[in-house]
C-alpha cells in the first residue's frame, strides 16, 4: 500500500473521524469486528523461520504454516482457545505483574492520551487501557468471579477468534514503550501486557516475519541482518578504513580475540545500515584513540534482541550469547554499544535470565581508573557511561566546532528512559561535542520521551502508514526545534531510532538527519597523530571536511 | 446503557434494604448478619486476593524508570522516580499512594491542525482524586466514635477538624467531609460522562462503585440532617459497638435508612475483593513502582528461571562457519579439518 | 508464596486497620451505656416525644435559636397547657437542670461536642457566677 502523501495525512490525523478528533464510535469497542487490509498489519512470519526456530532447543514457536491476517482462517490448530486459555493460566502464575495489572485498572482513562499510537491513529483500541482490556476482557471471563458470575456485564467476553484477532492487531500497534506506565496511578505497564499477548499469539503460531526472521538469524548466524562471521568483519573493516581516511589514524580492531580486556557488543545495524554506520565509525575512533583493549565477536554481533519482542524463553537464548562468548574469550567485562531495547534486556533481564556473571570482573575504566559500580553485578556498562566519564576526566580531546553545522537535538529512546534511567549521560556527552543543542518540549523528553513509532520489530515498510502515524508525536516534537532553533539533527542511542526516525524525518520533517551520540563524539575527537582528509568549505577556503564521517560513504 | 444498569442495581439494593427492614424481625439480619457476613467476606477476599498475588513471583526486575538513574558520581540521581536504596522505594511508593504523584503527572494532549500536538498538565483528575478517597478516609474514621467506647480523645479532634473548624452550619454539624466525597464522586462520574475517552472505556463495573458509594454518602448524610425520625444515635451506638464487641443487641427501633445506609456499606464491603477496587492492596504491589533500579547492580532472581535454554552454542556456530572465519583471519577454535564436517 | 517478608506483614497490619474497633474495645467490654437522669423534679411532660426528642432535639433547638436571635420571634410555645419560652436555659433546663447528669451523658457517649455550652451557662454555673458577684 502506498504512503499517503503528507497532505492527505496531516488532515487525516487532525480531521479523519477518530476519538482523538471528537468522534465517538457509536459502537461499543466489544462488538467493533477488526478488519485487516493491507497496509495494517506487518506480514506473516515465514514457516521456515518458524519451523527452524522451532527445531531449536529451549524453544516452543508452533503451528508453522503459510497464512495471511486478511484471509478469514487463519488455520489455527483445532485446540487453539485451550491453548491460549492454558497459557494466559501459565503466565499469570509466572507473572505477578500480569495478575496485578489485570486485577487493579479503574479505568480512570490517564494513560488513554498518553500513547504515540493513539495520537496517531485515533482509534479507541490504541489508548493503552483499551489494548489491556482487550486481554483483560478474556482475563475477566475466564479467570474472576465476577466475571463467571455477570459475564457480559462485568465486562467479560469469551475468547473467539475475533478476540484474537484483535489481540494481533493491537498487541503490533504497541511499541512496548511503557509511556503510558509512566502516568498510570499504579504503574501499569501496557508493555508487560503486549508482551504477554504476543507471547499467546506465539503459542498458536501467530507472529510476524519482521520480528521472527531477524529473530533466527541472530540465532544462527549471531545478528538480526543475518551477516555471516566474514562478512561482519569485511563490514567492519571498511568502516575501518572509512575512519583511517577521514583521520589518517589507522584502526586496530580485532574479531573473537582471547584475553582482550573488553568485549564490544552493538546492534549489527550500526555495521550494516546508515546511519548506524556512522555511529559505529565514531565507536571504532573512540576507542583507537584512547587505545582500548577490545575486540568485537562474530559469534555475538548483535546487540538487539528481537526475542525481546517474542518470548521470554527466546529473549533469553539470544541474549545467552553475550555471557557466553564473554565467557570464551576470557574478557573482563563489556561495553554495550548505543541501542534501545538491547538496553532494556541488558539492564533489566539479562543478569536474571543468565547470571551471574562470576567469571567477569566489575568494569572499570582502564582509561580513568572508574569502576562502574551501578554494574557491579551485570558487568556491562553503556557507551554513553563509558565515554561520559572519559570527557569528564578530560582524558579525550573534542572539538566541537568539528560539528559546526550540526545543530542537535535529542531523542531520549524509550528503553533507556524508561526501563533504564539512562537520561543525562548523553546529554553530557553533547554538551561537550556539538557547539549547542536544543531540547524538545518537556513533556516529550525524558521519561516522557516519544517512541520513534516503529519499535518492538515494527519497522517493516507494508505498515508505513501506521509508522508514520505513530511517530508523529515524536515527529512534531522534533518540528517544534526545526522551527524554533533551526535544528538540523536528531541525535538518539538507539539502533532502532537510527533506521525509523530516519524515515519519519524523511516523511514529516524533510531536511532533518538521525545520528547516534557516538557519531558526533567521533567527528569532535581529535586523534593523536590524526591528519584529516581536507575539503573545500562554501566559500571555496580549504578546510575540514564539514560532515565528517558523513562525508565517507 | 452501562451507567443505567449499574444505577439500577444500587437501586435495587436500597430498596431491598428498605422494604427488608420493615418487617419485623428482619432488623438483626440487615442489621447484624448481613454486616458480619459483609466483613468477613471483605477481609477474608482481600486477604484471599492479595495472597493470590503473592503466588506469582516477580521474575524480572521491572521498574518505570521516571528519572536519572543511578550511575557516575558527576550525574545526579533522580533519587524518588529512579530509586535504588530500599528507603528510596519506600518514599516513591509513600508519595506514590498518599499523594497519587503519577497521577499529578498528568497531560492532556490536543490535536491541532498541521498537525500539531499540543500537551498540557492537566490535574483536575489528581485533585478528585484526592479529594474522594481522603474525604472517604476521614469519614471511616470518623465513624469509629460509633464504634468505640469511650470514644478516644483524638477522634473528637478530627470530628471537630471536620465539623468544627469549618463554619458551624446547620444541627447536627455540617461535616466537610460530606461535600468533599460528594463532590468527589460526582467529579469521578462526571467525567465518566462527558470525557469521551473515558466514556467509551468505562464499564458497568466502573459505575457501579460509584453510584453505591454516592448512595452510601447520600444515605449517610440524609440520616444525619433530614431522615431523622427514630434516628437516635445513642442507640445506633448500641447496635455497633455491639457488634464488634460481639454482642449485638437491637432494643430499639431504628428508622430505615440507617439498614439502607448499613446493607449499601456491607454490599460495597462484599463487592470490595471482587473488584477493580482492589487497587488499594495493589497499588502497594505493582512491581513498575515498588522495585528498586538497581538490576545490574544486584542480580534479579527469578524462581522459574530455565537453565535449560542455552544460546545456540559457540561451536556449533564455528562448525557452521569455520571455513569462512578461517578464510576471513578470524580466530577459530578448532582449526579445519582435512576433510570438511558437516553437522 | 513469594516476597513473604512484606507481603504478610502487610496484611497483618492491614487486618489490624479493619479489626481497630474491635481490639480497641478490648475485645468484649462494650463499656457502659448511658443513663441520662431525668428531671429531679419529676415531670414528665416536654415539648414533644421522648423519641422525637431524642432524635431530634439537636434541631428543635436550633430552629429555637434561629426563631429567636436571628428573627427576632420569641413567641412563647404553649403545649397541654404548660408554657415554655424558646430557649435552652428558658425551657429545656428549667426541668433538666443538670447539664453533666443529663446533656453530657449521651453527649458523651456518642462524641458529640455540642457548641450551645460556648454561649449558655448551665443553672449551676448560673448559680455560681451570682454567688461571685
Amino acid at each position: 500500500m502506498a504512503l499517503a502523501k503528507l497532505e492527505q495525512l496531516s488532515k487525516s490525523v487532525v480531521q479523519g473521524p477518530s476519538l482523538a478528533t471528537g468522534a465517538v464510535p457509536t459502537k461499543d469497542w466489544m462488538d467493533t469486528p477488526v478488519i485487516f487490509k493491507e497496509g495494517n498489519f506487518a506480514y506473516p512470519a515465514k514457516k521456515e523461520k518458524v519451523e527452524y526456530l522451532d527445531s531449536q532447543e529451549g524453544l516452543s514457536f508452533p503451528n508453522a504454516r503459510i497464512w495471511s491476517p486478511d484471509e478469514d482462517d487463519w488455520k489455527l490448530p483445532e485446540d487453539w482457545q485451550e491453548t491460549i486459555l492454558k497459557g494466559l493460566k501459565e503466565r499469570l502464575d509466572k507473572f505477578r505483574s500480569l495478575k496485578i495489572f489485570m486485577d487493579c485498572c479503574v479505568r480512570c482513562g490517564a494513560c488513554a492520551d498518553k500513547c504515540h499510537f493513539f495520537l496517531g491513529t485515533g482509534d479507541p483500541k490504541n489508548m493503552p487501557v483499551l489494548r489491556a482490556e482487550l486481554l483483560r476482557s478474556v482475563y475477566r471471563n475466564d479467570f474472576t468471579l465476577a466475571g463467571k458470575l455477570f459475564g457480559k456485564m462485568a465486562g467479560g467476553r469469551e475468547m473467539t477468534v475475533g478476540v484474537l484477532k484483535e489481540w494481533f492487531m493491537y498487541s503490533y500497534q504497541c511499541t512496548e514503550c511503557r509511556r503510558c506506565s509512566v502516568f498510570c496511578p499504579y504503574g501499569i505497564d501496557t508493555a508487560e501486557v503486549t508482551m504477554m499477548i504476543r507471547e499467546l499469539l506465539h503459542t498458536v503460531g501467530i507472529g510476524i516475519n519482521w520480528i521472527l526472521e531477524p529473530a533466527s538469524n541472530s540465532n544462527r548466524t549471531g545478528n538480526h541482518m543475518g551477516l555471516q562471521p566474514h562478512t561482519f568483519k569485511d563490514n567492519v573493516d571498511f568502516l575501518a578504513e572509512d575512519v583511517e581516511n577521514l583521520t589518517g589514524v589507522k584502526i586496530n580492531h580485532s574479531f573473537n580475540r582471547k584475553g582482550a580486556e573488553v568485549l564490544f557488543i552493538t546492534p549489527s545495524a550500526d555495521v550494516f545500515a546508515e546511519p548506524g554506520l556512522y555511529t559505529a565509525m565514531g565507536y571504532l575512533a573512540l576507542f583507537e584513540q584512547i587505545g582500548l583493549d577490545y575486540t568485537w565477536s562474530t559469534y555475538a554481533s548483535e546487540g538487539g534482541n528481537f526475542g525481546l519482542f517474542t518470548n521470554n524463553e527466546l529473549m533469553k537464548k539470544l541474549n545467552a550469547k553475550m555471557y557466553a562468548e564473554a565467557k570464551r574469550l576470557g574478557v573482563k567485562y563489556i561495553i554495550g554499544g548505543e541501542c534501545g531495547h538491547m538496553w532494556r534486556v541488558v539492564h533489566q533481564y539479562m543478569d536474571t535470565m543468565n547470571g551471574p556473571a562470576d567469571f567477569l570482573e566489575v568494569p572499570r575504566s582502564p582509561i580513568t581508573g572508574t569502576v562502574f559500580d551501578n554494574a557491579r553485578s551485570t558487568k556491562m556498562i553503556h557507551i554513553s557511561e563509558f565515554t561520559a566519564d572519559l570527557i569528564r576526566h578530560g582524558k579525550i580531546k573534542l572539538d566541537p566546532s568539528r560539528n559546526k553545522n550540526v545543530r542537535a537535538t535529542y531523542h531520549d529512546s524509550c528503553n533507556p528512559a524508561r526501563a533504564m534511567g539512562l537520561l543525562d549521560e548523553p546529554r553530557y556527552i553533547l554538551d561537550h561535542v556539538v557547539p549547542e543543542w536544543f531540547e524538545m518540549p518537556e513533556n516529550t523528553i525524558r521519561e516522557q520521551t516519544f517512541c520513534c513509532g516503529s519499535g518492538t520489530g515494527l519497522n517493516t515498510d507494508e505498515i508505513m502508514e501506521l509508522r508514520m502515524r505513530a511517530g508523529l508525536p515524536r515527529a512534531n516534537a522534533v518540528k517544534h526545534v526545526i522551527d524554533k532553533h533551526d535544528v538540523n539533527m536528531l541525535s538518539c542511542v538507539c539502533a532502532i531510532d537510527r533506521a525509523t526516525l530516519s524515515s519519519l524525518m524523511g516523511y514529516w520533517n524533510p531536511g532533518c538527519d538521525v545520528c547516534g551520540v557516538s557519531e558526533l563524539v567521533g567527528n569532535a575527537l581529535v586523534m593523536d597523530n590524526e591528519k584529516r582528509a581536507m575539503g573545500y568549505d562554501a566559500e571555496g577556503n580549504e578546510s575540514e571536511l564539514p560532515d565528517g564521517f558523513r562525508t565517507m560513504v | 446503557m452501562k451507567y443505567a444498569f449499574s444505577f439500577l442495581a444500587v437501586l435495587a439494593l436500597v430498596l431491598i434494604a428498605w422494604l427488608g427492614s420493615m418487617i419485623p424481625g428482619m432488623q438483626y439480619l440487615f442489621g447484624v448478619a448481613i454486616p458480619y457476613l459483609a466483613i468477613l467476606i471483605f477481609l477474608g477476599g482481600f486477604i484471599y486476593r492479595v495472597v493470590q498475588w503473592a503466588k506469582s513471583p516477580v521474575p524480572f526486575s521491572i521498574p518505570t524508570t521516571c528519572g536519572q538513574g543511578k550511575s557516575l558520581d558527576f550525574i545526579k540521581q533522580d533519587k524518588l522516580d529512579c530509586p535504588t536504596k530500599t528507603s528510596e522505594v519506600v518514599a516513591r511508593m509513600f508519595l506514590e499512594i498518599f499523594a497519587f504523584r503519577s497521577l499529578f503527572r498528568n497531560t492532556k494532549s490536543e490535536l491541532h491542525e498541521g498537525p500539531k500536538i499540543t500537551y498540557e498538565s492537566s490535574r483536575w483528575l489528581w485533585l478528585a482524586a484526592l479529594l474522594f478517597h481522603y474525604s472517604f478516609l476521614v469519614i471511616i474514621i470518623r465513624h469509629m466514635r460509633l464504634f468505640l467506647n469511650p470514644v478516644p480523645q483524638w477522634l473528637h479532634f478530627l470530628d471537630f477538624l471536620d465539623a468544627g473548624a469549618m463554619l458551624q452550619v446547620g444541627a447536627p454539624l455540617l461535616y466537610a467531609s460530606d461535600l468533599a466525597i460528594l463532590a468527589g464522586v460526582l467529579f469521578l462520574f462526571g467525567r465518566r460522562l462527558v470525557n469521551r475517552n473515558v466514556r467509551y472505556i468505562s464499564l458497568a463495573n466502573d459505575y457501579f462503585p460509584l453510584f453505591l458509594i454516592f448512595a452510601i454518602a447520600s444515605t449517610g448524610i440524609l440520616m444525619r440532617y433530614f431522615l431523622r425520625t427514630d434516628i437516635d444515635i445513642v442507640n445506633i451506638k448500641e447496635l455497633l459497638v455491639g457488634l464488634v464487641t460481639f454482642h449485638p443487641v437491637i432494643n430499639f427501633k431504628i428508622g430505615s435508612i440507617f439498614y439502607i445506609h448499613v446493607f449499601l456499606v456491607s454490599a460495597l464491603l462484599i463487592y470490595f475483593p471482587f473488584s477493580k477496587l482492589m487497587h488499594m492492596g495493589g497499588v502497594f504491589m505493582s512491581p513498575t513502582r515498588n522495585m528498586a533500579n538497581d538490576s545490574r547492580a544486584k542480580r534479579h532472581i527469578n524462581p522459574w528461571n530455565d537453565p535449560s535454554i542455552k544460546p545456540h552454542s559457540y561451536a556449533g556456530y564455528e562448525d557452521e562457519f569455520r571455513e569462512f572465519m578461517v578464510d576471513a583471519g578470524i580466530p577459530v577454535e578448532k582449526e579445519l579439518p582435512p576433510k570438511k564436517d558437516e553437522e | 508464596m513469594y516476597n513473604k517478608g512484606t507481603i504478610i506483614p502487610g496484611l497483618i497490619i492491614f487486618v489490624l486497620f479493619v479489626t481497630f474497633p474491635i481490639w480497641f474495645n478490648g475485645l468484649t467490654t462494650a463499656g457502659d451505656l448511658p443513663k441520662p437522669e431525668l428531671p429531679p423534679g419529676g415531670e414528665k411532660q416536654c415539648v414533644n416525644t421522648a423519641e422525637y426528642m431524642r432524635a431530634n432535639h439537636m434541631q428543635l433547638l436550633n430552629e429555637w435559636r434561629d426563631n429567636v436571635l436571628r428573627d427576632g420571634n420569641r413567641e412563647i410555645l404553649e403545649i397541654d397547657g404548660k408554657k415554655y419560652p424558646k430557649g435552652l436555659q428558658t425551657a429545656c433546663m428549667s426541668c433538666h437542670s443538670q447539664k453533666e447528669k443529663f446533656c453530657d451523658s449521651c453527649h458523651t457517649y456518642a462524641a458529640v461536642e455540642p457548641y450551645c455550652w460556648d454561649c449558655h451557662l448551665t443553672p449551676k454555673e448560673t448559680a455560681s457566677k451570682e454567688a461571685i458577684h
